[in-house]
């Protein structure tokens, strides 16, 4: 590709490179091609949501960082996003979408109210996701502008790139998953 | 207007005397206190006399008042309104705090069944008769009746809150 093309390409990870050849990790590798094709499963309930239609869209476009398809079956999804109050009567619905992914996936909780509640300090109402599933990155912001979502979802990449391959498979995993009685 | 107040509490006294009571115009809206063990024999009479035609039954709701003497403690509260003269009119019946129950009134108006189920979601108030009596709103899973006093607003779960950034300090909570 020539210098002045518009298409960008990602930078090749650490490694040592020679004549006809390059040799790096099989984590970088593998980590490198997960985070530029993250799936996104939008689990939107309220204004954030909104926020995130605008991020999805044309204008902020989501899909130049690898996110280009929303998927809407949780089992084709590797990237969940919380947007909004989750009711604990939701609670265990959003639990259930979360089980219902495939391994590797990662949760982001957009927004206040998806990452400790918000404003809404009342009985009905869940205080933080993290009380139900873990997550990875927390958005802040009542709602989040756009650019606070992308900068969430390219932190999220920073996770993806440098997770080992075998994180889903460690001990440490089980236990995690463990605390939150899934599986 | 084509139905008087006047008319509605002569008849209602008439039919059934001491079991109404404290009639007065509060909001723009004819208001009296129904015994709570004959509300259902004083609707349907509202509904199906010939002159006070109360075909509607707009809402119903329950009422916490924690400070009154016991036998007043709770209230539930029926709005209905009559479409062919456009009057309105408001029901209370007071409730034991202790034992809070009423008959049903679903056998009436098909509408208070979820209304019922919503006062006894966020009040505890039994309706004596209803035929599926459960939570609408809240997880089935919550033991408190939210909207009574002696319950707090706030979650206990959270971990995140310092009160002192609420506004909330010794002095004020």
């Amino acid at each position: 590709m020539s210098d002045t093309s518009k298409y960008n390409t990602v930078d090749a990870p650490e490694g040592y490179a020679g004549e006809g050849f390059f040799a790096t990790k099989l984590d970088s590798v593998v980590g490198l091609a997960r985070a530029n094709s993250l799936w996104p499963l939008p689990f939107a309930t309220s204004c954030c949501g909104i926020e995130f239609m605008a991020t999805m869209a044309a204008h902020y476009d989501v899909a130049r960082f690898g996110s280009e398809r929303m998927s809407f079956s949780p089992r084709q999804a590797d990237m969940l996003l919380v947007m909004g109050t989750i009711a604990k009567k939701m609670a265990p619905i959003l639990r259930q979408v979360y089980e219902q992914m495939s391994e590797p996936k990662w949760v982001i909780a957009v927004g206040a109210c998806a990452s400790s509640g918000g404003v809404f300090d009342t009985y009905s109402v869940l205080q933080g996701i993290d009380k139900v599933i873990p997550v990875d990155v927390y958005v802040p912001g009542c709602p989040p502008r756009p650019e606070q979502i992308l900068d969430g979802i390219m932190r999220l990449q920073e996770i993806v790139k440098s997770e080992s391959v075998r994180r889903r498979g460690s001990d440490e995993y089980k236990d995690l998953l463990g605390s939150y009685n899934i599986k | 207007m084509a139905l008087e107040t006047s008319v509605i509490q002569n008849k209602l006294i008439e039919n059934f005397g001491l079991k109404v009571s404290d009639f007065f115009q509060q909001h723009d809206i004819f208001t009296f206190e129904v015994a709570s063990d004959s509300i259902v024999e004083v609707m349907k009479f509202l509904r199906d006399d010939a002159t006070l035609r109360f075909n509607f039954l707009t809402d119903l709701c329950g009422i916490h008042y924690p400070d009154y003497e016991k036998e007043r403690q709770f209230a539930v509260v029926y709005h209905m309104h009559n479409w062919m003269d456009n009057v309105r009119i408001r029901i209370k019946c007071y409730l034991d705090g202790d034992k809070p129950e009423i008959d049903t009134v679903s056998g009436l108006f098909l509408s208070s069944n979820w209304q019922e189920r919503e006062t006894y979601d966020f009040y505890g108030i039994i309706f004596k008769g209803h035929p599926q009596l459960k939570r609408i709103l809240n997880m089935d899973e919550m033991t408190s009746f939210p909207l009574r006093k002696e319950f707090p607003l706030e979650d206990s779960g959270r971990t995140d809150k310092d009160d002192r950034f609420f506004g909330r300090t010794s002095q004020n909570c």
